[in-house]
């Protein structure tokens, strides 16, 4: 014990403490994007189920895709994953600042050079499956 | 200093989510794409299939998958802390164990189509 008292500590909610500040509430949002990703890898899984069960099967599960339940997933998957993807790239200074020299590199040129990076890969993925 | 496995959990979930970052939109509007009248070529049986079903093919969607799924796992051991859940010991093998499943699954799969 100190000897000026008990210390003070203040009292945090083990549950709710995440709404007592937007900052807070973002950070919480972006952890639970977790959950979508898992939810996309889990409809990745089943689409390869349905790809090794047949040409029926599979034609069956493109069906279930495109069905309003079936869009209606994807679009809710795809705004968790959108958040995951901006919100991990915007942090990428933090997690690995580049040292040139002896100055960092900028933090908006590292978070720039990922987000062109981000429109590359997604033009490559929708070309390398023949969209365009 | 003591050893730890931190590293290795920490830099799976690291790469997880770099490689879903750059991937899972586009991969999501591709599968969109057939319920608004545009079919990508890839998205055919034959196609798909000659495409997952060759090694290569298979082994990326492979990777892509078991480090989606670690990355979600690993996020959703802390995610669950955050939410006041204090068991982590049994947490951590109940989403360790879930993302080994489903890689097992992913491999099992592949090999069969």
């Amino acid at each position: 014990m100190s000897a000026h008292g008990k210390p003070y500590v203040r009292e945090v909610s083990r549950y709710g403490w995440f709404f007592r500040s937007p900052r807070y509430l973002r950070y919480m949002a972006r952890e639970v994007t977790c959950v979508f990703i898992g939810l996309h890898a889990l409809l990745l899984i089943v689409a390869l189920m349905r790809l090794s069960d047949g040409r029926e099967a599979w034609e069956g599960f493109l069906v279930n895709l495109t069905s309003p339940a079936g869009v209606v997933l994807q679009l809710l998957i795809l705004a968790f994953a959108v958040y995951h993807s901006t919100s991990w790239f915007n942090v990428t200074p933090k997690a690995m600042p580049v040292l040139i020299g002896e100055n960092f590199l900028p933090g908006a040129v590292i978070i720039g050079a990922h987000y062109a990076g981000w429109v590359v890969a997604s033009v490559a993925v929708l070309f390398l499956a023949g969209v365009f | 200093m003591a050893k730890s496995n931190k590293p290795i959990v920490w830099g799976l979930f690291a790469a997880g989510g770099t490689v879903t970052a750059f991937l899972t939109p586009a991969l999501l509007l591709l599968t969109l794409l057939p319920a608004f009248g545009v079919m990508p070529v890839l998205l055919s049986y034959d196609n798909l299939r000659a495409f997952a079903g060759h090694w290569f093919g298979g082994l990326v969607v492979f990777g892509i998958l078991f480090l989606m799924l670690w990355h979600a796992a690993h996020r959703l051991r802390v995610t669950l802390h955050d939410f006041g859940v204090r068991a982590d010991g049994l947490v951590a093998v109940a989403v360790y164990l879930a993302a080994a499943t489903g890689t097992a699954a992913t491999g099992y799969f592949l090999l069969r189509i």
